[in-house]
């Protein structure tokens, strides 16, 4: 959907650097970018640490306090702990809930941006490289993916399936493999009828080895910018299924999921147990979002320095 | 044109068949068929009489067969919920969802065009810069929290508008619609809105790339040494040319529009397909879940085909280029 212009066709590799040394000059050189990869840094880092970090463990019933409950940001526990930005309806520490529901989404988001994009590009690869009826086959496929909004597909896929990690993850990598199998298949097709390519074949080395030694760093931009906003992607299409109560299973709460908590409470006025979690999503997402576009501009050349 | 047509109208079907196949495939063969058409508090043997009439006992193919009969006869099987046929559940609830739909191309547009002009006249600019991070801010934006966030002040806070609802509906045309009174409009600002930001941010791009890419064109060129002012260049002569792409995803996007109207129509109780389809979800109503499936997939193959044809009437190099 918005990746709609994000797909780069024909990518030719400059001789002398790696499209990752591109990227990085590229990015440096915006410091809307610089601040937005500083945040995304941020933010994982909070996630990986996470537990360390968190005032209480939202999760351990034995620290949480009913009568703390749906306090405003800023009060005092009965314990004498300051909540900096309130509390949900069972007394959990909102900071808390929200570095947990981070670490989750993270995790959801990026593993199932990964996956999709191995399955994706090994699927695009093969079928720029082999051609023919395989190339047909997957490119419908492709077709038929892209054609309907990856959120619809994913939804169907979890009502049928159930709620879970694991499921979640499937639905979100069947819906995103196709646009990393289009993307690499048309970078490929350039590349594969280079001389390099014809260089491999005649020292003959194997097709697995030309495929991924040769031919996939070759096609490493259009890789780079579709996977940055893929995860993007991945993150909210998930918040989106837990709100809606079909992605991640209450005992593995993401923001979403948060979010949906406070929509229960929101018409009285506890805005904050929605609103934060809200904004920590809101920003993470975004700033995801300004990277992977500043990296489209650095490595597409039909779009640079216009 | 009419070969175009024809080829264009049978990859169609075929998408339609390949679609009912997943359906089928998806709801009766993965897990017990029988688990989810039947509903969860029937007794043993309320459950054999009902899966020896749905002829659970027969090989796939031939279910599929009576599937597929079944579903061109418009029977898509009964809701456990409403106990009606689940398919005039979905159709009498769709033109809340389409009216919603269209609203929101119409924000969508009527907003989008305009920035998106403003941003690719002036490309490096302060106001470009400020418009495409915008935008990126745009689709960044969880929806359903944004949602929220509009209930929040307009409802909550200031108290302007309805948060819940279609309201009061009247008839224009033998259409039920809020659009005719000023109890369902009111309803209808907030969710229209919601919907619209969504796909603002896409309006703004598609049309700062199309003037980007015009303006340096011969045609343009041509236009100034004629004499025109600047003015009637854009807005006639660079916006005409960019309706192409604009026509394309716009036809795309209602289809997006109605699937994502799911979590708008959630979030403020819009009686859509949506709202409905979320609900059978919940309520483990799956012939309803099915029938969405495929009402809205045929909705979605309709308007592919129709976006390709009015693209080919308006870029009559798509013919002989890519059929796809």
């Amino acid at each position: 959907m918005t990746t709609l212009d994000a797909a780069p066709r024909a990518v030719a590799p400059a001789e002398s650097d790696s499209p990752l040394a591109r990227a990085a000059a590229g990015l440096a050189r915006s410091p809307k970018a610089v601040v937005a990869a500083i945040v995304c840094a941020l933010l994982l880092l909070t996630a990986l640490v996470g537990p360390a970090l968190a005032p209480q463990n939202p999760y351990d019933l034995n620290v949480l306090d009913i009568m703390d409950a749906k306090l405003p940001p800023g009060s005092e526990s009965m314990a004498g702990q300051t909540f900096w930005l309130g509390t949900d309806g069972q007394g959990r520490d909102m900071l808390s809930a929200m570095i947990y529901g981070l670490r989750t989404s993270l995790f959801v988001g990026v593993f199932a941006g990964v996956v999709a994009l191995m399955v994706g590009s090994a699927l695009g690869l093969t079928a720029a490289f082999l051609g023919g009826r395989f190339d047909t086959i997957v490119m419908r496929l492709v077709d038929l993916m892209l054609g309907f909004p990856t959120l619809l597909v994913a939804l169907i896929l979890l009502a049928l399936l159930g709620q879970g990690v694991g499921k979640v993850i499937f639905a979100l990598v069947l819906v995103q493999w196709a646009m990393f199998a289009r993307a690499v298949r048309g970078a490929a097709l350039v590349e594969k009828n280079k001389d390099y390519i014809e260089a491999a074949t005649m020292l003959g080395l194997s097709r697995p080895r030309i495929l991924f030694g040769h031919l996939l760093p070759n096609c490493l931009s259009p890789l780079i910018v579709i996977g940055t906003l893929q995860v993007a992607n991945a993150i909210a299409a998930e918040a989106t299924l837990s709100f809606l109560g079909i992605g991640l299973p209450i005992t593995q709460p993401s923001l979403g999921l948060l979010i949906a908590n406070g929509f229960q409470v929101l018409l009285s006025g506890q805005y904050w147990i929605s609103v934060y979690p809200g904004l920590l999503l809101l920003t993470l997402v975004f700033s995801i979002n300004i990277v992977g576009d500043r990296l489209r501009e650095v490595l597409n050349p039909r779009l640079a320095e216009r | 044109m009419t070969v175009f047509v024809i080829r264009r109208l049978l990859q169609s079907l075929v998408v339609l068949a390949a679609t009912a196949a997943i359906v089928f495939v998806g709801v009766y063969a993965i897990g017990d068929p029988a688990e989810m058409l039947i509903a969860p508090d029937a007794t043993p043997a309320e459950r054999a009489q009902v899966e020896a009439s749905l002829g659970l006992d027969r090989p796939l193919p031939a279910q599929f067969l009576t599937f597929v009969v079944n579903a061109l006869h418009g029977d898509l099987g009964r809701s456990f919920v409403f106990n009606q046929p689940s398919i005039s559940l979905i159709l009498g609830r769709l033109p809340a969802t389409l009216e919603l739909a269209f609203v929101a191309i119409v924000i969508a547009l009527a907003l989008g065009i305009p920035l998106g002009l403003l941003a690719g006249l002036k490309p490096r600019s302060a106001t470009d810069e400020a418009i495409m991070t915008g935008s990126i801010l745009g689709f960044s934006l969880p929806n359903f929290w944004q949602g929220m966030m509009l209930i929040m002040i307009f409802s909550v806070w200031l108290g302007w508008l309805p948060s819940t609802g279609r309201g009061t509906t009247g008839t224009i045309f033998g259409v039920e619609t809020s659009l005719a009174t000023w109890d369902g409009l009111r309803h209808l600002i907030l969710p229209a809105v919601n919907l619209a930001l969504f796909k603002l941010a896409l309006v703004i791009r598609l049309t700062r790339t199309g003037v980007r890419e015009t303006m340096p064109l011969d045609f343009v060129k041509f236009a100034r040494a004629k004499g025109l002012t600047e003015r009637r260049i854009v807005l006639v002569h660079v916006l005409k040319t960019i309706m192409v792409p604009l026509v394309t995803v716009i036809g795309m996007e209602i289809g997006s529009l109605i699937a994502f109207g799911v979590v708008t129509e959630t979030i403020f109780a819009w009686p859509g397909i949506g709202k409905l389809l979320i609900d059978s979800i919940m309520r483990l109503d799956r012939p309803v879940v099915v029938a969405y499936l495929l009402v809205v997939v045929s909705l979605f193959i309709v308007l592919n085909f129709t976006v390709d044809v009015l693209y080919s009437i308006l870029d009559p190099r798509i013919r002989v280029g890519r059929g796809a």
